[in-house]
């Protein structure tokens, strides 16, 4: 039998895999750390001088050849399949994470650039050399063109970073196994170790592969179609950030708190009604929840804010929006704002011990009501904590929930506020993300409804209409008229009740 | 420092699941830090010891009004004075702290009860409470109807209760899963019951169940109940339901420390319908603090201060023509002081009567034998964070939480009524030790002994409440509560034992026959009431 075609599959094979481990590697960091094209020419250049002295290192390797590219084979199925999960990993829990990154980029190109030369060795004897070059740069320069075709169109979109890294691990490794068949009679010593040892590693690359799930995020479920660049659990919540197709996505415990390409519509509608029912020169704001800082981003706009207090439960929510370069960017860096100051406490627990000059704007942000915890921010107590942060004339903002899909736990908010002696303008707007979604706009004393938003101020989706728009409600989000809708108090907590029941119906 | 087996204590207290558990795990070595806190046991020893003493005469000083005990009828009573602008008066207090029973501790972070903890929203009747609270600035205004209404953050926030069976937790008191169409049947005939005695009210309109009971009505029909176990009448009536049965015993362990069957029908009754306005209504609201009923206790201390002694333990009451001596140890000087009144207001439990009244000392009168008490501890863990949750769905923490298969009473979480979710809080963990043997029991087993019942029957609920511990402290009430055992309330005991004797005054929940802080806030007002009226006519 020829063996030779067979060897030349392998050089495909190998080629394409050499790449997709750099094509992931890139992709990840840029996830991670931002700024793609610094991290592409960091991977590309790091990965292209490890190949090169991996191919410098081959000159030392004479003898065994055959039994020395199996192993090099398997050790790049090992390290290459499970690069993808382990960066995850070590981003999500180390704070060495670049040197993991570049020093794992570095061991697979060094590997990669081992094989080549091995196996032109290997073929040395079977053709000339001017074939042997011809064919196996060739088929290499293939696989390359194979690999970043597939990698964009195919891998990422359907199998995502750390399956396709553990895909082309155990397609390493069965070239490696491949190899002890193809090169019996080169391999001296025990064929069947090194079978044995290739096995293993496909079936460890395998089990990873249909656990991929838990691999990434240890605990998360098939809600994430994305990718997760971040998953980890803080002692308040799960927090997870993913990347697809249409951006990043923040989830806390499970729930989408924002997706990158709409979440501009999401936080312009939550800020710019508040700065407009407030009128001239806000200078001190108070955001309460939203730890993601896109709030904040749309306050600073304003050039008479002078100071902005944030108050978010979860540390490592607040620090993660100032150093995933993936958040930090979409909030341009609003966290590390002079004007902003960070408090992390319970916003309830705060507003009952915090001694505060009163606040010009605040924008409450919260998750929705899905437990005691977060029902106790929407309730009665609650909002009359926040009116002795506030003056008369104050304006104030709260997310609400949909008013679709949770009508009652929508109204029920509004309600809240009118009984805890505010004046209610509730608006609703449509984010494709989350669906119609609800606001109320609020102050302590009477005020028209603002017919547009505040001049000078750079708006991707609020205009003149679209502003106004928004306080329009249909005729299924509206107040229910046959149904008498509980005020929410810390001794009834009516809203987590309305909230559970609306929201069960589409689990 | 106790004779029997580890084994041994834990299937006394808990039973015998408990027990084998525990002992399959290695546990038994993971201790916290912590102590037996509270009064001394020799301080009680000192007052059986019947001391006769004479006082130096340099030793003895003058008030019109001796108030013997500091719990919440001596405080009411003090406060009572402080109101009507009498100050002539002197609190003796054994402990170093006040309070009784309703008596709480604090750390650097949050307030935690030692005993009584809540207190439901009175109704509008109960003007001299209401004025309580109106005075501490707990109300804003009343409703439509004229009941007050308590600001919201006074009020128990939700979820309020929780019930853990079988390795979950549920919402609520009444263990709803899983119950049958007869289970259900069966609760909504209770309900009904409740109901009837709701509406109930006598030829003059009084209620049957009301607090104070002093305003409940004498009506055979409704003191008859009294005859009866809770148990019987429960049989009586056809009630079988073992979750039902349950509800009930959990409510008689919950208020009386007594068992179903040891407490009187009224008794059992009067829990659940003193506190619903009209039929259909929901119970009345709960007032709590971290702190529990201290936060009314510190209050009303407060408001009296300068006239309170603590340490101070009254060695003997005797009364003359003109009026009473009281003789007191303070237990830090070792010095013996008397105080020569022209009234004396006892406000101490009615058993210690028989050691600290002259008269009483050889010839106790029989009514007073008839009031029995029995035992409790009470631990506080503090913890230095929450117990996980074991699945996603598991009903949260909430205000009291309670293990259905255990002889204790759960526990109540610090930090709820403060909106604190998050981190560190304390546990007030209550066992109410129901059998006659109870107190000897308590008193026979040391501070790690009780600690391991706490945690051994925590770790059912939360197999990592030891990890989480860092401190439990333990309180032994030795006479925690009076007993409404049948034929108690309504066999004419209390009634005479309200009488005054001579210029003693009686004050305290016993003198109800029911350990609650609206007795005992009733009896203090009494008292004062009658000792002003007295003083006025002198």
């Amino acid at each position: 039998m020829n063996r030779t075609p067979l060897l030349f599959l392998n050089v495909f094979v190998i080629a394409t895999c050499g790449l997709i481990y750099e094509l992931v590697a890139g992709t990840l960091s840029s996830y991670v750390l931002g700024d793609s094209v610094t991290q592409f020419s960091l991977i590309i250049g790091i990965y292209l001088f490890a190949m090169g002295v991996g191919s410098w290192l081959s000159g030392f390797i004479e003898k065994n050849i055959a039994e020395k590219f199996v192993d090099i084979e398997l050790a790049v199925a090992v390290i290459g399949g499970f690069s993808a999960p382990l960066l995850f990993f070590s981003f999500a829990n180390l704070s060495f994470f670049s040197i993991v990154l570049y020093g794992m980029v570095f061991i697979i190109g060094t590997l990669v650039g081992l094989e080549i030369p091995l196996l032109m060795r290997i073929l040395k004897d079977e053709l000339d050399f001017k074939d042997l070059v011809s064919r196996v740069l060739s088929l290499d320069y293939i696989g390359a063109l194979a690999a970043s075709l597939l990698f964009p169109l195919f891998l990422v979109p359907k199998l995502g970073l750390t399956r396709t890294s553990l895909l082309f691990g155990m397609l390493n490794a069965v070239v490696g196994i491949w190899a002890t068949w193809l090169l019996e009679p080169l391999i001296r010593k025990n064929v069947n170790f090194l079978r044995v040892k290739g096995f293993v590693i496909i079936l460890l690359l395998f089990a990873a592969f249909i656990k991929a799930d838990k691999l990434t995020s240890l605990a998360e479920d098939a809600l994430f179609t994305d990718d997760i660049i971040y998953a980890k659990s803080s002692p308040y919540q799960r927090i997870v950030v993913t990347k697809g197709k249409t951006g990043y996505a923040l989830f806390l415990n499970g729930n989408l708190q924002f997706n990158s390409f709409d979440e501009y519509r999401y936080h312009e509608a939550l800020v710019h009604p508040a700065f407009a029912a407030f009128g001239a020169n806000p200078k001190r704001v108070l955001v309460l929840g939203g730890g993601d800082g896109l709030a904040i981003r749309e306050v600073l706009k304003y050039p008479s804010v002078e100071n902005v207090t944030l108050v978010d439960l979860d540390p490592m929510m607040t620090e993660l929006s100032n150093n995933l370069p993936a958040i930090a960017n979409l909030n341009k860096n609003a966290l590390a704002d002079k004007r902003v100051s960070v408090i992390n406490n319970d916003a309830y627990v705060w507003l009952d011990n915090a001694e505060t000059e009163p606040f010009d704007v605040a924008i409450v942000d919260f998750p929705d009501p899905n437990n005691f915890a977060l029902g106790k921010l929407y309730t009665t107590r609650f909002y009359n904590l926040l009116k002795t942060k506030l003056k008369p004339d104050s304006a104030i903002v709260i997310q609400c929930t949909s008013p679709l899909i949770a009508r009652n736990s929508y109204w029920c908010i509004i309600k809240t506020l009118e009984s805890a002696g505010f004046h209610v303008k509730p608006y609703q707007t449509t984010v494709p993300s989350f669906g119609v979604w609800g606001y109320a706009l609020a102050k302590l004393e009477p005020f028209e409804t603002p017919k547009k938003p505040p001049g000078n101020i750079e708006l991707k989706f609020l205009n003149d209409n679209s502003f106004a728009s928004m306080f329009e409600f249909s005729t299924d989000t509206s107040l229910p008229k046959d149904e008498e809708i509980e005020i929410n108090r810390l001794d009834n907590q009516a809203l987590v009740r309305y909230y559970e029941a609306e929201w069960r119906r589409f689990e | 420092m106790s004779e029997f087996t580890r084994r041994e204590i834990l299937t006394a207290f808990l039973g015998l699941p408990f027990a084998l558990a525990a002992c399959r795990s290695n546990s038994a070595d993971d201790f916290p830090d912590g102590e037996i806190v509270g009064a001394n046991v020799d301080v009680g020893h000192i007052l059986r010891e019947n001391r006769n003493v004479e006082v130096s005469e340099n030793n003895w000083e003058n008030a019109r009004v001796a108030i013997v005990g500091g719990g919440v009828a001596g405080l009411s009573a003090a406060w009572k004075f402080q109101k009507e602008n009498f100050d002539d008066f002197i609190l003796l207090e054994l402990e170093n702290k006040i309070g009784g029973t309703a008596q709480s501790g604090k750390n650097d972070f949050i307030g935690y009860p030692w005993g009584a903890h809540y207190l439901p929203v009175p109704f509008q009747e109960n003007t001299e409470l209401i004025s309580l609270l109106d005075e501490m600035n707990l109300t804003e205004g009343k409703n439509q109807n004229g009941e007050i209404v308590v600001k919201e953050q006074f009020l128990c926030r939700e979820p309020e209760e929780r019930v853990f069976y079988k390795g979950r937790w549920y919402e609520g008191l009444y263990l709803n899963v899983g119950a049958s169409d007869e289970d259900k049947r069966q609760l909504g005939e209770f309900q009904k019951q409740v109901d009837f005695w709701v509406n109930w009210r006598d030829p003059k309109g009084k209620r049957a169940f009301v607090l104070p009971v002093a305003n409940c009505s004498t009506d055979a029909e409704v003191t008859d109940l009294d005859k009866i176990s809770f148990t019987d009448w429960l049989k009586q009536k056809g009630f079988t339901s073992e979750r039902l049965l349950w509800y009930c015993d959990y409510a008689c362990r919950d208020d009386y420390g007594l068992r179903l069957e040891q407490t009187s029908a009224w008794a059992g009754l009067f829990y659940f319908c003193s506190r619903v306005r009209k039929s259909g209504d929901e119970s009345q609201s709960f007032i709590t603090f971290p702190e529990g009923n201290g936060r009314f206790v510190n209050f009303l201390h407060e408001k009296v201060r300068d006239k309170t002694r603590l340490k101070t333990i009254a060695l003997e009451i005797v009364p003359n023509e003109t009026g009473v001596d009281v003789i007191y140890l303070n237990t830090e000087t070792n010095e013996i002081r008397g105080l020569r009144c022209k009234k004396t207001i006892f406000a101490a439990p009615i058993f210690t009567t028989k050691y600290l009244i002259r008269d009483f000392r050889q010839n106790t009168p029989d009514f007073f034998q008839e009031f029995e008490h029995n035992a409790w501890f009470v631990a506080n863990l503090f913890l230095k964070d929450r117990p996980k949750s074991q699945f996603t769905k598991d009903f949260p923490l909430a205000w009291d939480n309670v293990i259905y298969e255990s002889p204790s009473l759960g526990y109540v979480n610090a930090t709820h009524q403060k909106g604190i979710d998050y981190g560190q809080t304390v546990f007030t963990y209550y066992f109410p030790m129901c059998d006659g043997k109870g107190r000897a029991k308590l008193f026979g087993l040391g501070w790690k002994e009780l600690a391991d019942i706490c945690l051994t029957d925590l770790s059912l609920a939360h197999k990592d409440i030891r990890e989480l511990a860092e401190r439990i402290d333990i309180m032994r009430w030795g006479h925690a509560m009076i007993s409404p055992r049948p034929n108690f309330i309504w066999s004419g005991a209390r009634e005479k034992a309200q009488k005054p004797f001579r210029h003693i005054h009686f004050a305290h929940s016993d003198l109800s026959g029911i350990a609650l802080f609206e007795e005992a806030f009733f009896h203090g007002i009494r008292a004062a009431k009658e000792t002003l009226r007295a003083n006025l006519q002198g």
